[in-house]
């Protein structure tokens, strides 16, 4: 099943709230969605940097898609360059949610779990985030 | 005729209420069933999507509401009863378990 849900990837300045984001993840929802994390920079610092995007979004991809929840800045800004550095075969399949963190992927996850496509696991976790 | 091909109602009797694990587990519940379902914290409404992991968190039900259930749908009558055992299950988080003591579910499947 867990091949037909949207994956999750989530994206932090800071590893320690990237992790433990990922392990609310686990344990509220469950493993039917394919998950992925990273923070920090290359050199151990905060930050956030696109080739651990890229590899968080390879770890985490699905067929049905993946949805990136990013904290602040550079977060969102190095994921859309990850987006649009995949490969064709993947374009539209991958999106970067407006939504908090922790509480977006929570969310985003739940609504994965149960099959939701793509927009909609988007969409529901934005509307955590009043226009 | 109420319009409805199921309804029931059941009191929230976990410790903490409707927050937000148990409201996933309704939710991710709520999913598995093609019927029309929804839920209300009080007699008088309002009745919310009870597949909507957000509406129903924000619902934020407290210990001791009687939470009402009610479907439309051919598989309608098994979806309302699945969601009233869950609460009467106390959301299969007994005292003690890891939810109460902030501990986290490491081996969690």
């Amino acid at each position: 099943m867990s091949a037909a849900n949207v994956g999750i990837v989530i994206v932090s300045h800071s590893p320690d709230v990237a992790k433990g984001t990922a392990e609310m993840v686990r344990q509220m929802v469950g493993d039917e969605v394919p998950l992925a994390w990273c923070g920090g920079d290359p050199a151990g610092g905060l930050g956030t940097s696109v080739e651990a995007i890229l590899a968080a979004i390879d770890r985490a991809w699905s067929e049905a898609g993946v949805a990136i929840l990013v904290d602040l800045g550079g977060a969102e800004t190095n994921s859309e360059m990850a987006v649009e550095m995949q490969p064709p075969e993947r374009a539209g399949r991958i999106v970067v949610c407006n939504a908090p963190i922790v509480e977006g992927a929570v969310i985003a996850a739940t609504e994965a779990s149960g099959g939701a496509a793509l927009e909609i696991v988007k969409r529901t976790a934005e509307e955590l985030s009043p226009a | 005729m109420s319009g409805f091909d199921a309804e029931a109602s059941v009191v929230l009797t976990h410790a903490v209420g409707l927050h937000a694990r148990p409201s996933v587990k309704l939710t991710k519940l709520a999913k598995t069933f093609a019927a029309k379902l929804e839920l209300a914290a009080g007699p008088a409404g309002p009745w919310i999507d009870a597949k909507s992991i957000v509406k129903v968190m924000a619902a934020k039900a407290p210990q001791g509401t009687v939470l009402s259930f009610r479907a439309t749908g051919a598989d309608a009558a098994a979806a309302v009863a699945a969601l009233v055992a869950l609460v009467e299950r106390d959301f299969d988080e007994g005292e003690g378990t890891a939810e109460a003591a902030g501990t986290a579910h490491a081996a969690n499947p």
